[in-house]
């Protein structure tokens, strides 16, 4: 009896927390299609918000899609291979691998708007990079770098990497061949996880955006800034609700690739 | 001692073939050093010597390096600093006692959406800062559901978003799924033969969740903890949506910035807050020795 007590009261306080954290996503989303929320549903259902916010600030979305895409292609670019060194250099145990480690940990430890800072004052002179949206790409990359790095690292770490190879040099492969034949295959779980990390941090990223932008380099999260200071409440809903339908499915895949990660490195 | 004993009076053959055999693994390990280069450059030119100008920068206003002691000098930085730390350590005591307790229950109980649940409350995860100040918004703002709420019952509305109340709000919003995530997992590898063994010699439920449960889950908190701090002590993205005016070390940072210019001061403070952020985790690795990672 007190035990089943306990359960409900233990369900209760659950709920109460989910409610917590899903009420207000319903509440927006609902907001975003209500012709006054003010008044509330009574008022009917539009689509004229969404509209008026694909109008007003679709080129923020494109924008965000293009940035991420590229972050992604850099951070793959560069976050592989040097993922491959730190699992590889000394066998994996050097004290070089874990100073490399630490410091790509940094621009993620270090609040969003220092870095963001720290990039004005090196590199704001420069007038054409600092207007262009490849100054706001090199502040994502910055940011995303160790999210590719540190799933891809570990699946290589598990996975027995330096027999595979041997194997694979003793058959006569060279090095190039060996990366893309062997490792990028062995390590694409880990390579997928980080890619899908990537993508998400980067549509999503606002403390080093928003000292990064220009007023023609907006971003979608900039853009949600703005509507959300300066729109009514049901503009900025729609927007919002905007932003969820592009994130969901990078959520569902995250979570997806997490499990499928977690089995094959069983952390 | 032994490696000084020259070659010569060991057994000749295998150590005549060692040299050769010894060199290009040397060769191999700098090889690996090149598939570091491209991320380490973009590193090393985007962040690693920003980061030295930024520092350089900080001590070049009117009272050079002195600048860095004038958040514990300055009376108006000081008290942004203590409000940011002490919203922060309740931010991060909150969330720890709601994800333990939500992320226990759901992993020692099977009922009918219980994985639905679960995943209902990670779902905000990857939400940045503006939308879950929005969120707030919503809850507390001045149409928000509190407001209606509290309207409805008492005839007068309860509006607290524009606050440190809505930011404290926000950061739980913020950090309750990340923790739930780690103190699930984390319950998940815990032995149940040692709380059978302590509820067998007569523990009680709360004598087995305080000495048995908690200290093997102290790892975890410890961590996620830490990352709870650090995230609450930099983030932004939420004070902003909320309110310009609320007075943590962030919106302070970014209003001497934008508002009144004042590079050298900005610099500095941003420099001091990284140093609390960044020393928080190494703290929280140090004691549990295993990576702890911020998250967004």
């Amino acid at each position: 009896m007190q035990n089943r007590f306990r359960f409900y009261l233990q369900l209760g306080f659950t709920l109460l927390v989910c409610a917590f954290l899903v009420v207000p996503v319903v509440l927006s989303m609902l907001a975003g299609v209500t012709e006054n929320f003010f008044v509330g549903l009574s008022s009917g259902l539009t689509l004229r918000w969404v509209a008026q916010v694909w109008e007003m600030y679709q080129p923020t979305i494109w924008r965000s899609l293009i940035i991420a895409l590229a972050c992604l292609v850099v951070t793959l670019v560069a976050g592989v291979p040097l993922a491959y060194m730190l699992a590889r250099y000394r066998g994996g145990h050097s004290r070089l691998a874990r100073v490399i480690e630490e410091l790509l940990m940094m621009p993620v430890a270090v609040p969003g708007l220092a870095t963001a800072l720290a990039l004005i004052m090196a590199y704001g002179q420069l007038r054409e990079f600092r207007a262009s949206i490849l100054f706001i790409l090199v502040g994502h990359v910055i940011f995303t770098l160790p999210f590719m790095v540190r799933p891809v690292l570990a699946v290589m770490q598990s996975s027995q990497l330096a027999q595979l190879e041997e194997a694979a040099a003793s058959l006569g492969a060279g090095r190039m061949r060996r990366f893309f034949g062997i490792v990028i295959p062995n390590a694409a779980s880990g390579i997928l996880a980080g890619a899908l990390m990537v993508v998400t941090l980067s549509i999503g990223e606002f403390n080093i955006t928003w000292m990064l932008h220009t007023p023609l380099t907006q971003t979608l999260p900039v853009g949600l800034a703005d509507a959300y200071a300066s729109m009514r409440l049901e503009v900025g809903s729609a927007y919002t609700l905007i932003f969820f339908f592009m994130i969901i499915p990078l959520l569902i895949g995250m979570q997806w690739a997490t499990q499928a990660t977690r089995k094959k490195v069983s952390l | 001692m032994k490696s000084m004993i020259p070659p010569a009076s060991g057994a000749p053959a295998p150590l005549a073939g060692q040299p050769p055999a010894a060199r290009p693994r040397a060769a191999g390990n700098g090889v690996w050093l090149w598939f570091a280069v491209p991320g380490l450059t973009l590193f090393c030119a985007f962040w690693l010597l920003p980061m030295v100008r930024l520092v350089g920068v900080g001590a070049s206003g009117p009272d050079g390096a002195m600048a860095y002691l004038s958040v514990l000098t300055n009376r108006h930085y000081f008290t942004s600093l203590m409000s940011t730390l002490a919203l922060s350590a309740v931010v991060t005591v909150a969330t720890l006692a709601i994800s333990v307790f939500v992320g226990l229950f759901l992993q020692r109980n099977r009922f009918p959406g219980q994985s639905v649940l679960l995943a209902m409350l990670t779902f905000p995860l990857a939400f940045p800062g503006v939308v879950v100040g929005f969120m707030v918004i919503m809850l507390a703002g001045r149409q928000g559901l509190i407001g209606a709420f509290t309207n409805w019952l008492f005839g007068e509305s309860l509006v607290f978003a524009y606050s440190l109340a809505g930011l404290f709000l926000g950061y739980l919003y913020f950090s309750i799924p990340r923790v739930i995530l780690t103190v699930v997992a984390a319950a998940e590898k815990l032995d149940p033969s040692l709380e059978e063994a302590a509820r067998s010699l007569g523990a009680k439920p709360w004598q087995v969740l305080l000495h048995v449960v908690l200290p093997a889950l102290l790892p975890a908190l410890i961590s996620s903890g830490a990352i709870c701090f650090a995230t609450s002590v930099g983030a932004f993205g939420t004070a902003f949506t909320l309110a310009a005016n609320i007075d943590v070390l962030p919106m302070t940072i970014y209003n001497e910035f934008t508002g009144y210019a004042n590079f050298a001061t900005a610099a500095s403070l941003s420099i001091v807050l990284g140093l609390i952020t960044w020393a928080m985790l190494a703290l929280a690795r140090s004691l549990t020795g295993s990576g702890v990672a911020a998250a967004a």
